[in-house]
Parts: C-alpha cells; structure tokens; sequence
C-alpha cells in the first residue's frame, strides 16, 4: 500500500526558505468504511413465490456467509424440489393468467418501477452486494448497482417495441424462464435475465448463488415494492441440488445459466432433446493483447481492470496477458509496479481496489493452480500487502515466463492472477489468443486502428475490447463463442433469448 | 529514447515480493540519463517516441481516483499539507502594492489565531510587485514568485521575455513562472520552444523556473505529454498545468498526465520535476483530489512544496473553513477569514 509520508530525499535543490515548510508529518489514508448497518439485513429469509416470502417445505436453511470475515450474515431457505415446483406452478400461473395478457407498455412500466427502487436503494444494495460477496464498495457503489438499474431502464424501452426488434411482427414470449446465476455479480446478473425476459413477456423462477443469495432476496422485496404481479418473478434459493430440480422441471420453456463451462455441460446434456430453450454463459480465459504502440499509462491500468476487477472473478477477466516481445519487460516492470499499490483489504472500506475471495473453496482453488504455475516453472510475483487474518483472501499475483502449455495459460483460474505471456507479430498474437476452448473476450490495445481491426476480425471471441477492458453497457450484447457458451445478453440481441423466434 | 529504467530482473528477487514505490525513488539514482538534445530533429524523435495518451482511459483513471474517500485525520493532514503547497496568488491589472502586502501577511500566518497553521509556499505576482512583495515577506520561508515571459499570452520576442524574466530575478523573486509559446508548439516548432526554456532557465540564474503548458491551449492530452516532455528536458523545475487565464484550467485528467511525465522522467533522466496546477482550484475537495492523484500516480516523495504547488487565491480560505470544520466539528462563518 502507498505511504504517504512526504520526504525531500530526491528534491530538487532547495533554496532554505522552502526547506521549513517541508516538514510536515505523514499522511495515509484512514479506514473510511461504509457502515455494515445500511444493509438492514433479517435474521433469516424465506423463499420469494407467489408474491410473497414463505419457508421451504422441508424448513431447511443454510447460512450465508460474509467471506471477509467469515461471519454468518443470515440464514436461508433451501429450496427442495417441491419447492421448485412450486415456484415454477406459480410462474405458470402468472404467465396464464396475467403475465401473457400484459401490453408491453404495462410491462415496461414495472420494469421502469424496478429501476427506480434500485437506484432507491442502491446504497442498501450495495452494502449488501459488498457483505454477500466479498467485493469492494467502490465497485458495488459504482458498478454493480448502477449497472443493474441500468439494465432494467433499457429493457423498460424494449417492451413495447418488440416488433421493431428485428425478430417479425409480435414476437411471441417463450413461457416460464428458470434462470440460474453466479456469485460473482449477483444483483447484476439477476437484472441480465430478469429485465429482457419480462420484457419480452415471460415469467422467472430465479436462482441465485449458494454463496450470495441476499441482494436477489431484497431485490425480492423490491418487486414486492413495484407491485409487480405475483408469481411473475420468484426467487428460491439453495445450493445445485436446486438448480438442478429447475433445469429438470418439464414445465419449465427456457434455461439461461451463467456460471462454470462444467455446470453449463451437465445442463445442455439434461435438456437436450426436449423443449426447453438454452442460453449458456460460461467461462472465460480473455486474452488482453498489447502492441508496443499502447497508450501505455491507460494500458496497464486497462490491464489491472481486467484482471483484478472484481477479485478476477469475472467470466471474462483479461487473465492471459499477451504482450508484444519489444516492450515485454517494460510493461511487466510498470504492472508489478501498479499491482503494488493495489489496496488490498476490507471490502466495506470506500478506498479498497481488491476484496475478498467469495468463498473458501474458490480460494483453493486459485491456490492450487496457482501452486501449479510456479511448479511449471512461470515467474511469480505477488504483491507484498497484507492480509486480513480472518476471512479469504489472495494477494493479487502475476506471473510471468508462462508459456502457453501452462495450466495457468489454459485453465480458468477466476481470481487475481494474470499470466504474461509474449508475442513478437500480429499473427502469433492472434494464434495464441485464439488457442484456447474458451471464446468469451479480449482486448486489443494499440494506437493503429487498422491493426486493432485487423486482430479484432480475426479473434474467436464475442466481445472484443479496444483500449479498454471490462466496459459494459445494457445496450451491448455480451456471450461467447465455444466452451464459453451461446446466447447474447443486452442489447436488442438480449431480447432473442426470451423470445420464440 | 528508450523508457527502459530499472530491469525487471531487479525486481524478480526471491522471495518473489513485489518493488515498492519507495524502492523505486531508490534505482532512480541508477538509471540511464537522457540522450544529449542538440538538434531539433533529435528533439522531434525523442517526442514523437513518447507513448500517446488515451483520452477515456486517462479521464476515467483520474474521475476513479477523485472517489477516494479522505476521512478524519487524514482530511486534516490532507489539508495543511495543501495549504503548504498554495502558491497564493494575485494576478490582477487592478493590483496595489496594499492588496500585495495583505496577501504576504496572510501567506506567512493563514490564520492569525492559529499559529500551527503552516505558511503558504510562495505567493505569486507580477513583476512590478516582486519587490514589494520580498520586502513584506522579509526572511520569512514564504518564496516570492513570479509570472514572467510576457504572462499570459507570452507573445513578445525571447529579448523582452528575458529582460522580463532579469528583472522579477534582481528584484528578488525565487521563482519564475513561465510561459510556453503555444502557437510554436502547435505549429510543430518544437526547437524555438525548447530553446525558449533552455534560455528563460539561464536567466533564472538561482531562481526555479516553473514551466506554464496552458493545457487549456493545447487541447489533447498528446500535447500536454508532450510539452511536459519539452519543458523537462529545456530544465524546467517545475512544470505548470495553466495561467488561470485561458476558460479551461487545470483538470485531474491534466494533471495525471504531467504526473506521469513527471514520473517517467525521473526514471529515465534521473532528474525529479514538480508539478504545479493552477487555475480553478477553489475547495478543499479539489485540493485534496489532486493530493491523491500525486500520492497515488509518481508517489509520496511527490508530496511535498518542493515537488507539488497548487496555484490559487480563494482555495486557502476554504482550506481554513475546512480545518476548523474537521477540528470543531461545525462550520464557521466565511467572514471569520480575511478576504485577500
């Protein structure tokens, strides 16, 4: 972490009178934490079906855990199978009875209702995203949150205006959606499938992380708040045995998952040959590609954003670094730098860059590959922050020397870790950056628009980013290619996931 | 050029920990010097070379910085750390040697009631008032600067330029604020601008010579690394973001490119610069903003009136409400300050 003691060691030449003002003492950043008592968390939260909250049939609960400090949070329903059926029951229910007659401009209305309660509400959103998740408030504040609203407002546009989508005249919805969604951006994947599918008519059985149910349960109240028709959107929670009982559900149309390529693999198999529709949005191992003629200063910050966004949990982080062979060493010397000063630490502190691992099981397994890029011989360098004693946590990490038949190179890692590797031509860039299953995103950096163009035409991805990285935006669709799944999410193209066309 | 400081073998030791930003003001003193500037050709090479500056990503480095959170001690600190680093200014046709000796008393005592308030940098004046302000400021660490080279348009031949820069000299300023001739950079004579420095620094003699850019005038981030780069190499001391004359003044974005120049500089010619920005700057917040920018851009060693000026008037005066705010806990009346 920086200190901020002012010394005169490598002044200029001081003239006496300058010299007595000089002296003043040190200056570091005090804690400047965001206060744990906004996210009026309850004790305990039932399953959202129906419209309202009510316990699991079997009256399981499992705790929530805050993974900064390994404290419980709250304690959640575990959803059975027959709750899921109850919840599916109900979104059918709605979807007959009042969803499916619904004009779009009366769906828009609810949805622009749902972006206003969060942005609300968006401070309690983000302390409990923070709490849930492990993430920094500076990003839960700045990005989660805005972002889900943001999404919301757009899709709150699309509603009356599916025929001008470019899918025909009166696209049709497609039923009840089972949506299943991550850990790492919980409240802003809730609104990547919520907004386009009630947009486009359908009803939702939700199913958020194990790991980070809360933010889905107060969206829940939010609905609650807009008066959004009962059983239109149902949350349950619980673990993948929940997950499961929805993706098996006959009377579920549509599948959207957002999570590992593994989990995305068993699903396709569990649907194939029936009805239900799928979008999959899996993993990513994203190849920031960086030309010796990168705006250097924005490029390492680009490549900091990319990987140490969000603890690196992001599907597609910026995780492989392939950086021309010229300026190779200079770039690696000023990331080191950089990653240095990355502040490491309460998540609940407005001035923290890098937060807390989401759970205890990610942890190790970000410690085992990484084990396996210093037994493969990379070069790591670790930033020398300190780390809370409780809770967990990795110190962000680069490695270096890594070739491309690394585990570190190939295998999602999903959390701080960046592997460097070289290139000496447009081609070779291109080549290794295509040399992977995963096809989800890169970023190409360099001040030639031509040759940005060039590799862009030529990489299997499906968001190419240009001097710049981990942007996003509702109005641009987001998915990939290959083992990293199919469907588009945002966008006009966000639409054709929820509609029968 | 090349950019390439410190190895990064240097930093690869075992146990594998990563260089701090201490251990980097460290290699500074080991590191390549710049080529020799003998023609304009190779001063042309050496600043096309420069990596370019994109625009989002700077504005948006700078607007993520601006959220730092500055809290309790640290505010206070923040706070007289800035107004030792004010370099308080009058730059007006209307000034009088009365208004200047106001200026000089607050500038060595901000306020009259607390004696722990630390004393501003410099203050900063016209020429014809450089010697009225030296002899208000007597042996007091306050420094006498002054704007010289034609401020603030600097469209007057290099002879009356110099002559201007001798006489704030003689009369007793420490420092010298000049200005570049934006119409050479812009129309690419690079040469007439560096020459320009090279010479205005002679004539500082003993003075430091600040370096004003007039960011608002060069428009592109590009330039504004560029001229940073001018200005170094000429032998500025410091280099300056604005007049405060022109509609756009200093801007964080702005400044974290100067910084950066700043930074690159010392590693690659192993000289340190300072920063000065100017123009605009009028709360605490603003002053504390470009504090973190410093700290967290070129490093601590950065902050300190020998390396970072803030240029302004009104700023000291917020800057005195907000450490009375952080230490009583409510606000004063703005009246309880003087006006100049």
């Amino acid at each position: 972490m920086p200190t901020f003691a002012p010394t005169n060691s490598a002044g200029i030449d001081v003239s006496d009178r300058q010299l007595a003002n000089s002296q003043l003492g040190s200056l570091e950043y005090d804690p400047a934490p965001e206060s744990a008592a906004i996210a009026k968390l309850e004790s305990s939260y039932g399953l959202f079906i129906d419209g309202g909250f009510s316990d699991g049939e079997a009256h399981e609960q499992f705790a929530t855990v805050n993974p900064a400090n390994e404290e419980t949070l709250s304690m959640v329903a575990q959803a059975s199978a027959a709750d899921v059926d109850r919840a599916v029951s109900s979104a059918r229910r709605a979807y007959d009875k009042v969803w499916s007659k619904t004009t779009g401009a009366q769906r828009s209305k609810y949805l622009f209702r749902i972006a206003r309660l969060i942005q609300e509400r968006s401070r309690e959103l983000a302390v409990v995203e923070t709490l849930d998740n492990g993430k920094p408030i500076r990003e839960s504040r700045d990005v989660d949150i805005p972002l889900a609203a943001a999404h919301f407002f757009y899709y709150a546009g699309w509603a009356d205006k599916l025929d001008h989508a470019g899918f025909g005249v009166n696209p049709q919805p497609l039923g009840v959606a089972g949506q299943i969604i991550p850990w790492n951006f919980p409240l802003l994947m809730a609104a990547w499938k919520l907004a386009p599918a009630l947009a486009a008519g359908n009803t939702c059985v939700l199913k958020p992380a194990e790991t980070t149910p809360l933010s889905a349960l107060v969206l829940a109240e939010i609905l609650e708040q807009a008066e959004l028709p009962p059983g239109v959107v149902n949350i349950i929670t619980g673990d993948g045995s929940t997950g499961a009982a929805l993706v098996d559900h006959p009377d579920v149309d549509k599948i959207a998952f957002t999570g590992s390529t593994e989990v995305g693999r068993m699903i396709q198999q569990r649907t194939a040959a029936s009805h239900k529709h799928l979008t999959l949005e899996l993993g990513g191992k994203g190849a920031n590609i960086v030309f010796d003629d990168a705006p250097i200063d924005e490029m390492i910050e680009g490549i900091i954003d990319g990987i140490f966004f969000n603890q690196g949990h992001v599907c597609c982080a910026g995780s492989r670094l392939l950086v021309q062979e010229s300026v190779a060493d200079e770039v690696l010397r000023r990331l080191v730098r950089r990653v240095e000063q990355l502040r490491v630490g309460d998540p609940l502190d407005k001035n923290t860059d890098v937060g807390a691992i989401n759970s205890a099981a990610q942890l190790l397994r970000i410690r085992e590959l990484t084990a396996f890029g210093e037994s493969e011989g990379a070069t790591r360098y670790t930033s020398s922050c300190e780390l809370p004693q409780k809770g967990y946590w990795f110190a962000p990490t680069v490695f270096a020397d890594v070739a491309q038949s690394h585990r570190i190179a190939r295998e999602e890692i999903f959390g701080p870790v960046l592997s460097v590797l070289t290139f000496r031509t447009p081609e070779e860039a291109v080549a290794k950056a295509n040399n992977t299953n995963y096809g989800l995103a890169c970023g190409v950096w360099s001040e030639k628009g031509s040759r940005t163009l060039w590799v862009a035409e030529r990489l299997r991805a499906g968001v190419i980013w240009a001097n710049t990285y981990n942007r996003f935006d509702p109005t641009s669709p987001f998915g990939g290619m290959r083992e990293s799944g199919f469907g588009r999410e945002g966008g006009r193209h966000g639409l054709e996931a929820y509609l029968n066309v | 050029m090349t950019r390439r400081v410190a190895s990064v073998d240097q930093v690869s030791t075992t146990p594998l920990r990563l260089v701090t930003v201490e251990d980097r003001n460290v290699q500074i003193a080991s590191t390549i010097a710049v080529p020799v500037i003998e023609t304009e050709a190779q001063l042309k090479a050496l600043i096309v070379s420069l990596s370019g500056v994109d625009a989002v990503g700077a504005e948006a480095r700078a607007a993520k910085l601006s959220t730092r959170s500055i809290k309790k001690s640290t505010k206070l600190a923040a706070i007289e750390m800035a107004i030792s680093m004010i370099d308080l200014t009058t730059l007006e046709g209307a000034d009088t040697p009365g208004r200047v000796t106001s200026l000089c008393t607050k500038a060595m005592r901000p306020d009259p009631r607390d004696l722990t308030v630390p004393s501003v940098a410099a203050v900063c004046v016209y020429p014809d008032l450089v010697a009225h302000a030296r002899s208000v400021l007597g042996s007091s660490p306050v420094a006498v600067a002054s704007v010289a080279t034609a401020f603030p348009s600097g469209r007057a031949s290099l002879k009356v330029k110099l002559m201007d820069v001798r006489e704030a000299v003689s009369a007793g300023a420490d420092e010298i604020d000049m200005v570049i001739d934006r119409g050479a950079f812009l129309s690419g004579r690079l040469g007439q601008v560096f020459d320009e420095v090279v010479a205005v620094k002679e004539a500082c003699g003993h003075a430091h010579l600040k370096v004003i850019l007039e960011t608002g005038e060069l428009v592109t981030y590009d330039n504004v690394r560029r001229a940073s780069w001018v200005a170094m190499l000429g032998g500025a001391d410091f280099i300056k973001t604005s007049t405060g004359k022109v509609t756009v003044n200093a801007t964080l974005p702005n400044a974290l490119v100067m910084l950066e120049a700043v930074r690159d500089f010392a590693e690659t010619a192993g000289r340190t610069v300072g920063v000065k920005v100017a123009g605009g700057i009028r709360t605490s917040k603003d002053a504390i903003r470009y504090l973190v920018l410093v700290n967290e851009t070129v490093g601590s060693t950065w902050l300190t009136p020998n390396l970072f000026r803030l240029g302004a008037s009104s700023l000291l005066n917020d800057l005195l409400m907000q450490r009375l705010k952080q230490q009583r806990g409510a606000y004063v009346r703005a009246d309880e300050f003087s006006g100049d």
